[in-house]
């Protein structure tokens, strides 16, 4: 049942006693992530009897099952056939996906570790707050804390690694740099990752309606304002949005 | 129905089965540590598995009822009385308006259960009401809180014989998609080593420890961060397995090197530390049909449950019962 990891891509496998992974790659890359959510929502609008939930991660598929309902067997088989169907690696990505544009400082004391990231980057700071104000990153993938997104790809050279040391608290809002991603942080946490720039943007807003501001094929633009701007916002935020905007992508 | 909390362990929250679908969303399952006790509380009740119940981690509380209040106990066996009088655990009974339910530490295992006749009414938070304090949502259970439920009818004064699942043992794996990962020789290995639940664990996950060299993965630092589900069992930078519970991470770069059945989860979230563990790996075609009796036996949960009164070990104080003195005619 379980593939040899010299098996090529899409590959199979089986997730525990009742899931099965559909890997498009072992390294993120955005051919592999749009045939990840491509096909994660090819999963869903299949709407096959006993599927109990889907997701995507930065490079594969993921689908759990009731294997009483729909056996490994069957699932499998119905999976492959499925995968056949398309080139998933330029599948056009799913409907109904928003551009977020996120009002961010960048630097300073909101920010402190700007420099740091422009130096590993070989780049003065100013170009790399235009460069990243400038980018326009897809969702890849939402997880380690509910609601937090994992952004790319941003450049080659942002291909920066993690610090060896953590920070030890960066706070909710935060924009973190490393490997060529953003991370978003939806609460305060301890990170080994650049904390280049903030926001008042909260991804997991558990006492409204929609817990959950973001959608894995999402985009965001994180633009470049002021600590006076940003302290302006928060001051009348009501909603958790922290000054940002979002409008529909066409399909 | 409804009690009062007047002590209560670090630990203890409102649990059910937890909530489905928001996998992609970062957002674990949660739910009961041990599932088949919520089971259990509800077959001793006459209520649906899907009712919330108290979960206690290692230690319980003082409770008192504030109307006459329906109870069952189940999980890690505690010590547990009702105005000082020991009570039976595994097992439902009636709290009269103004009695104080007590429960200690776990005798054994980790997780009890104190359930409430109707169900505890938690807050409900997307289809669940199932703290999950990593995410942030709920939280424990404090001094003054009132665990209140619906009112119902049902039974009470039942017991059940629970399977032993609270001191370690075997527990069935399969193999998942890391776990060509490893060689065979290192998954033998595993498959052979005895080892010890570690000091640390939470609803998160719970460290084991062996002796000998740890378990590592080929290339084991460049792994992509892949989906996780309850039951993987991690191993982390040293080789050392995390087996991961409810409120795990949805997704992480540590190398899975095998998934433990769900039937066989309750047994895992309840060994307590320094309790012996073995994996056992089974194929597909096995975890299947030992899933389908895990089910199977749930289901039959509520057709086994027995009168309390019947044997006289259930009766704690039974010295104190006057047995004969009241008796006027024998043939009454």
């Amino acid at each position: 049942m379980i593939s040899p990891d010299s098996d090529p891509f899409p590959r199979i496998q089986p997730v525990g006693f009742d899931g099965l992974l559909v890997s498009f790659a072992d390294t993120m890359a955005e051919p592999s992530n749009r045939a990840a959510l491509a096909f994660r929502n090819a999963l869903d609008l299949a709407q096959w009897h006993g599927v109990i939930e889907t997701s995507a991660s930065l490079a594969s598929a993921y689908v759990r099952f009731d294997p009483d309902q729909l056996p490994h067997k069957e699932i499998r088989s119905r999976v492959s056939e499925l995968l056949g169907q398309q080139n998933w690696f330029d599948a056009p990505m799913p409907s109904g996906r928003k551009y977020w544009r996120v009002p961010t400082v960048y630097g300073g004391d909101f920010a402190p570790q700007l420099n740091e990231a422009a130096a590993a980057a070989g780049l003065t700071p100013d170009e790399v707050v235009r460069r990243l104000s400038d980018s326009r990153v897809r969702v890849l993938t939402i997880g380690f804390a509910p609601g937090q997104p994992y952004l790319g790809p941003l450049g080659p050279e942002f291909n920066i690694p993690r610090l060896q040391e953590l920070t030890p608290m960066v706070p909710e809002g935060a924009l973190v740099l490393a490997i060529s991603q953003f991370v978003l942080f939806s609460g305060p946490t301890p990170t080994g990752w650049r904390h280049v720039g903030q926001t008042a943007f909260r991804c997991f807003r558990p006492e409204t309606p929609n817990s959950f501001a973001l959608t894995p094929g999402d985009e965001m633009q994180f633009y470049s304002v002021t600590e006076e701007d940003l302290e302006n916002i928060r001051a009348n935020d009501s909603d958790g949005s922290g000054g940002a905007t979002y409008q529909e992508i066409g399909s | 129905m409804s009690l009062s909390v007047l002590r209560i362990g670090p630990a203890c929250t409102v649990q059910d089965q937890g909530r489905t679908g928001y996998l992609d969303q970062g957002l674990s399952r949660s739910g009961a540590a041990d599932i088949l006790a919520l089971h259990e509380g509800a077959a001793l009740l006459g209520q649906a598995p899907a009712l919330a119940a108290l979960e206690m981690a290692s230690m319980g509380g003082e409770f008192e009822a504030t109307e006459r209040t329906r109870i069952a106990l189940t999980g890690a066996p505690m010590q547990a009385s009702v105005d000082g009088n020991p009570v039976i655990w595994n097992a439902s009974h009636e709290l009269e308006a103004g009695q104080r339910l007590t429960i200690g530490a776990a005798i054994q295992g980790t997780y009890g259960y104190l359930h409430i006749g109707g169900g505890i009414d938690g807050d409900m938070f997307l289809g669940s009401r199932s703290a999950h304090l990593t995410a942030k949502i709920g939280r424990t259970v404090q001094v003054g809180d009132r665990l209140s439920a619906r009112a119902g009818s049902g039974a009470v004064g039942l017991k059940l014989q629970p399977d032993d699942r609270f001191s370690g043992g075997v527990l069935r794996v399969v193999a998942s998609f890391q776990t060509p990962l490893f060689d065979q020789d290192t998954l033998d290995r595993f498959a052979n080593t005895r080892f010890q639940r570690g000091a640390r664990a939470n609803r998160m996950g719970i460290q084991l420890e062996s002796t000998g060299e740890g378990f590592a993965a080929k290339g084991q630092l460049n792994i992509l961060s892949e989906v996780i589900t309850p039951g993987d069992i991690q191993m982390t930078g040293t080789g050392n397995p995390f087996i991961l519970l409810p409120e795990c991470q949805t997704t992480g770069g540590y190398p899975r090197i095998a998934t433990v059945l769900p039937s066989d989860q309750p047994r895992a979230s309840q060994t307590p530390a320094g309790g012996q563990l073995r994996f056992q790996f089974v194929t597909m075609d096995e975890a299947v049909a030992l899933h389908a009796a895990f089910q199977g036996d749930l289901s039959r949960l509520p057709t086994q449950v027995e009168p309390l009164i019947r044997d006289p070990h259930d009766i704690p104080d039974l010295l104190s019962y006057q047995l004969v003195g009241g008796m006027i005619s024998a043939t009454d």
